[in-house]
């Protein structure tokens, strides 16, 4: 029985990370465009990346997975993520990437405001254009910064896939609680939090270390 | 011919006039101090040189060569004044050194993205500089490790890897002990003769009154007096510059 239910597990933790991975591939590049956009000199693209910022955070994920996947359908008749497992898929990673986007275009933009304009203007009054100077002067010193907000963020995310089984994706919880259902044991369902701790657990190490990589200066 | 040329150099900040009128020359080798209370415009001269701030009136010409011009917009593009702030090196009062990077790269780092030198020679050349402010034992340090007159130090070897033609000091010491003001001081007065221009922004009368060719007292944005220092210091001719000098010079 063990095995039987280690396996179902496995599979669902295989989806989980599967979500995890992809949202963060794409929300770590698309937020920092988003912080671009909501300190952009250009008010109404300010504006616009606020608002949708405000919307994104202030509503439950779990009512944006809903409205993103069935949405398309019931207000255009177009279901453009395609029928079955596939589109639904498709439709968490989207969700998921425009929501964790939002948050770290937040953090980002925190950790970029706070280097201090000494830096941009010893980089300007050395020559550099003002890519040189994000990319070669600011960008780092941000990143070691937002290590620990960020770190927060993201072992949220690993929590937050479950919510991926609102709209029938299946994931580590689902495969747990089926047991309930089929074998009347609830244990398989408690043992997904030993899943998440572990994995939780590594990604915190991991971001010990990168802490204590960025630790050989101050600044 | 003068290395620099300022023309009417006038800036507002809003309602308040922090230069107006300013013009004054400069020949190759000199050094210039800029003195005066906090507030009189010095360091707002210095940023408007180093194209950190746009004037709103005025010129200002390098080897006679007209670099701004606030009467003609398109000597403000900002492509080009990227290249024109070349001609201007500035060190700034709290050093700004790029904190992630170690001391060779701090300065190696503008000449290499600005491509002028293979890699060895960006290298060769750092090195040397940083061998001129006697810092040569610290090439890997980080600027954290760095008391406050070494990161001074090695900002000064930074802005000289552009070799520019008139280096600017704003402030360089205010922001040392009074013990490290000394190591700091030490280094600019040796580059004095070599061909380095220089405009020192500072509240060190000693240093004015010692190194410098020339001396500009500012008060309230206007140049009150300028002179060599022995007619500053010793005949002002002006009341607000022996008030500001009596005050200076009773605290030591």
């Amino acid at each position: 029985m063990f095995e039987t239910v280690m396996q179902a597990l496995l599979e669902g933790f295989f989806q989980t990370l599967h979500i995890f991975i992809l949202t963060l591939l794409g929300a770590l590049p698309i937020g920092l465009i988003i912080a671009f956009g909501s300190m952009s000199k250009f008010k109404p693209l300010r504006y616009l990346v606020r608002t949708i910022v405000w919307v994104v955070r202030g509503t439950p994920l779990m009512l944006q997975l809903i409205a993103i996947y069935y949405g398309p359908g019931l207000i255009f008749d177009n279901n453009f993520w395609g029928q079955g497992n596939e589109g639904r898929f498709i439709a968490v990673i989207v969700a998921f990437i425009l929501n964790y986007a939002c948050y770290f275009s937040e953090i980002y933009r925190g950790g970029i405001e706070s280097i201090p304009k000494g830096q941009y203007e010893a980089g300007q009054v050395l020559g550099m254009t003002k890519p040189q100077i994000f990319f070669k002067i600011v960008l780092m010193q941000v990143v070691k910064r937002i290590i620990p907000p960020m770190s927060n963020e993201i072992i949220t995310l690993v929590k937050d896939t479950s919510l991926s089984r609102v709209i029938a994706v299946y994931e580590i919880i689902w495969a747990g609680q089926a047991y309930i259902k089929s074998d009347g044991i609830i244990w398989p369902l408690f043992f997904t939090g030993v899943f998440y701790l572990v994995f939780n657990g590594l990604l915190t190490l991991l971001f010990g270390f990168i802490e204590k990589k960025l630790n050989y200066y101050r600044g | 011919m003068s290395v620099l040329k300022v023309e009417n150099i006038s800036k507002n900040f809003g309602s308040s006039e922090v230069l107006r009128d300013i013009s004054f020359t400069l020949e190759k080798g000199d050094v210039l101090a800029i003195i005066g209370s906090s507030g009189s415009g010095k360091t707002t001269l210095l940023r408007c040189l180093n194209f950190l701030e746009t004037p709103d009136t005025g010129r200002i010409y390098v080897n006679d060569e007209l670099l701004l011009d606030c009467a003609d917009k398109t000597t403000m593009r900002e492509s080009e004044i990227r290249t024109k702030r070349l001609h201007f090196g500035l060190v700034f009062q709290n050093f700004n050194l790029f904190p992630q990077y170690n001391i060779l790269k701090n300065v190696s780092l503008a000449p290499s993205l600005l491509k002028l030198g293979t890699p060895e020679e960006i290298d060769t050349n750092a090195k040397k500089l940083i061998e001129r402010v006697g810092l040569s034992d610290k090439l890997d340090s980080y600027p954290c490790q760095l008391s406050g007159g070494q990161q001074q130090r090695v900002a000064i070897a930074r802005a000289l890897a552009l070799n520019p033609d008139i280096l600017c000091f704003d402030e360089p010491t205010s922001a040392l002990d009074p013990e490290l003001t000394g190591e700091v001081l030490k280094v600019i007065k040796g580059l004095k003769g070599s061909d380095s221009t220089m405009i020192v922004v500072t509240h060190e009368m000693e240093f004015a009154k010692n190194v410098a060719d020339k001396v500009i007292y500012m008060a309230d944005g206007i140049i009150e007096e300028m002179g060599t220092p022995d007619e500053i210091f010793n005949n002002p001719k002006s009341d607000k510059t022996r008030a500001f000098l009596a005050k200076s010079l009773e605290n030591l």
